[in-house]
C-alpha cells in the first residue's frame, strides 16, 4: 500500500496565530486514519488543508507542502475545484441542501458536467447504496433532505461525497452530532468504505479511533505528536504526551 | 397578597395601556374607513376604463393606473439586477470588510433621505443633464435610485442568513463560486429578494414628492413603448393633483380608496410570501 497524501514541513498561520507547526505526516491508501487530540490541537484545520477547504478563510498564510499522488496541491497549476473532486469532505453537522434527496446526490455529478438523466439516475442509486442509505430513501427521493432525521442526513452527505467518485474521504467529527445508534451505523459504513476510498477521519472520541482506524495521529498545540499504527500508538505510546492523553490525564 | 396601593398602580397602568391601544386601533380604523366612506361611492368603470377630456368634462383615471404600473415594472426592471448584483458581489466576493461597511452605511443613510431631494436630484441630472426630458424614464430612473438601497439592504441580509455550511458543502464538492452561488446561495435567500421587491412597489407607489419633479402630472394615454419617453401622473401624483390643482376631491377620494386597497394588498402578499418560504424551510 503505497501513500496517497503527504504532508511536509507544512505550517500553517491565523493572522498572526500559529495553528500547525511543521507537520510531516504520510497518509497511507485504502486505509482510514484518525486524527485526536485535545479540542483547538489543530487536528481539523489540518484536515482542511487536505483539500484546501481553508482557502475559504481569510487571512490563513501556509507554507511547506501537502502532495496528492506526488502533486503539490498548493502549486499553481492545480485546480481546485478538481482537487476537492477527488478529495471529498463530510462535516461535523449534516449539511444536506434545502432540496430532493435526488437533488442532493445529483448536485456534484451536475456541477461536473454530467446532464444525463439516465446516467444521473446511476449514480444515484449507487451512490445511495454505497452509503447503505438507499433502502430507507428509494421510495421518497424527490422529498425534501431537509425532512430526513440527523444520522439519515449524515449518511446522505457522505453518498454525496461519494457521487462525485472521489479517492478519498475526509471527515471532520462526521459523528459528534448524532446519536450512539447513527454512529455506529456510520463507523460500520466507513470500514465498508475503505475497501476503495482512502479515509481520514478527525474524531474526539479515542473509543472511536480504536474500534475503526487503522492509524491515528496525535495533535496537540499544533504539533503531530505522534503518527502510527493504531493498535501500537494505543497499547505502547512512544511519546509521554500522547499516553497521557489516551489515558485520559487531560484533555 | 398585593398591598392596596400595589393593586391600584397595576390598575392604571393596565387601563393606560389599554386606552393608548384603543387610540391607536381607532385612528387606524377612522382612517380606512374615512377614506373607503368617501371614496368607494366614487369609483366607476368609467373612472377606472377612460382618460380625462376637458371637452366632455370627465375625469377618468386610466392613464394614471397605467403609468402606474409602468413605472413601477420600468423601475423594478433597473433595480433588481443593480441591487441584486452589488448585495452578492458585497457579501460574497469584497474581501475588503471596511468598505463593505461604508457602503453598507452610506446606502442606510441613503434610505433616509427625504424624497424631494431625490426628485430635485433626479430632475437635474435625468431630466435636463441627460436630457431625458419630464418623462416616465426619469421618474423611473430616479425611483431606482431611491430603491437601490433597500433591495440591496433586504437582499444582503437574507444572504448573510443563507448557512455558510451549505457553501461549504458545495465547495467541497467541487464547485466553483459561482455555481455555488446560483445553485446554492442564491435560492435560499429568494424570499428575501422579493421582500425587498414588494417593499419597493409600496414604496413607488406611496412615492409622489420624487415623481412631481421628474415624471410630471400628464393625463394622456400612450403606447406601451412611447408612453416612458412621455410624462404621466402615477395614482400617488393623480390625487394630489386632482385635490390640489383641480378641486376634484371625490376624483381624489377615489384614488385614495384604490390605493388604500393596493397597500393593504401588497401588505398582505408580502406576509403571504413570507409564510410561504418559511414553511419551504422547514420542511
Amino acid at each position: 500500500m503505497g501513500d496517497i497524501l503527504t504532508a511536509k514541513n507544512l505550517n500553517l498561520w491565523y493572522d498572526k496565530t500559529k495553528a500547525l507547526k511543521d507537520i510531516n505526516i504520510n497518509i497511507p491508501e485504502n486505509s482510514i486514519t484518525a486524527f485526536i487530540g485535545p479540542s483547538g490541537c489543530g487536528k481539523s484545520t489540518f484536515l482542511k488543508t487536505l483539500n484546501r477547504m481553508n482557502d475559504l478563510i481569510p487571512n490563513v498564510k501556509i507554507t511547506g507542502e501537502v502532495c496528492y499522488k506526488g502533486q503539490d496541491i498548493y502549486g499553481n497549476s492545480v485546480d481546485v475545484n478538481e482537487l476537492r473532486r477527488n478529495i471529498g469532505m463530510v462535516f461535523q453537522k449534516p449539511n444536506p441542501f434545502p432540496m430532493s434527496i435526488y437533488d442532493n446526490i445529483a448536485y456534484g455529478p451536475r456541477t461536473h458536467g454530467i446532464k444525463s438523466k439516465v446516467k444521473l439516475d446511476e449514480i444515484v442509486e449507487q451512490s445511495l447504496r454505497d452509503a447503505a442509505i438507499w433502502d430507507e430513501v428509494k421510495d421518497r427521493l424527490k422529498k425534501n433532505a431537509l425532512g430526513m432525521s440527523g444520522g439519515q442526513q449524515q449518511r446522505l452527505c457522505i453518498a454525496r461525497a461519494l457521487a462525485v467518485k472521489p479517492d478519498i474521504l475526509l471527515m471532520d467529527e462526521p459523528t459528534s452530532a448524532l446519536d450512539p445508534i447513527s454512529t455506529l451505523r456510520i463507523e460500520e459504513l466507513a470500514i465498508e468504505l475503505k475497501k476503495s476510498y482512502t479515509i481520514v477521519i478527525v474524531t474526539h472520541n479515542m473509543q472511536q479511533a480504536v474500534r475503526i482506524s487503522d492509524y491515528t495521529a496525535f495533535f496537540l498545540l499544533g504539533e503531530l505528536v505522534e503518527f502510527g499504527k493504531t493498535d501500537q500508538l494505543f497499547s505502547q505510546p512512544v511519546d509521554k504526551r500522547t499516553e497521557d492523553y489516551i489515558t485520559g490525564r487531560f484533555g | 397578597m398585593l398591598s392596596k396601593k400595589r393593586k391600584s398602580y397595576i390598575l392604571a397602568m393596565k387601563s393606560v395601556m389599554l386606552i393608548s391601544t384603543a387610540l391607536t386601533a381607532a385612528l387606524v380604523v377612522f382612517l380606512v374607513a374615512f377614506v373607503f366612506i368617501k371614496g368607494i361611492p366614487h369609483i366607476s368603470w368609467e373612472l377606472l376604463s377612460t382618460k380625462p377630456s376637458y371637452i366632455d368634462g370627465k375625469i377618468g383615471i386610466l392613464p394614471d393606473i397605467l403609468s402606474t404600473v409602468y413605472i413601477v415594472i420600468a423601475t423594478l426592471l433597473f433595480v433588481l439586477p443593480l441591487g441584486v448584483g452589488a448585495a452578492i458581489y458585497l457579501t460574497e466576493y469584497a474581501k475588503n470588510k471596511k468598505i463593505v461597511g461604508i457602503i453598507e452605511y452610506a446606502a442606510e443613510t441613503l434610505s433616509g433621505i427625504p424624497s424631494i431631494i431625490y426628485g430635485l436630484v433626479g430632475m437635474l441630472f435625468f431630466c435636463q443633464f441627460l436630457g431625458f426630458k419630464t418623462s416616465l424614464l426619469a421618474g423611473a430612473l430616479t425611483l431606482v435610485i431611491m430603491n437601490l438601497p433597500t433591495i440591496m439592504r433586504t437582499t444582503q441580509e437574507s444572504l448573510k442568513t443563507v448557512p455558510q455550511s451549505y457553501r461549504d458543502g458545495a465547495f467541497g464538492l467541487g464547485a466553483g463560486k459561482w455555481r455555488v452561488i446560483r445553485t446554492v446561495v442564491l435560492p435560499g435567500c429568494v424570499d428575501g429578494v422579493i421582500t425587498g421587491c414588494i417593499l419597493s412597489v409600496g414604496r413607488i407607489l406611496g412615492e409622489s414628492a420624487a415623481l412631481l419633479f421628474t415624471a410630471g402630472f400628464a393625463h394622456s394615454l400612450y403606447g406601451i413603448l412611447s408612453c416612458l419617453v412621455n410624462p404621466g401622473a402615477t395614482l400617488t401624483v393623480a390625487l394630489y393633483v386632482y385635490a390640489k390643482e383641480n378641486g376634484e376631491f371625490e376624483v381624489a377620494f377615489a384614488i385614495a380608496a384604490i390605493l388604500m386597497a393596493l397597500t393593504l394588498l401588497i401588505n398582505l402578499s408580502a406576509t403571504l410570501v413570507g409564510k410561504y418560504f418559511a414553511k419551504k424551510r422547514e420542511l
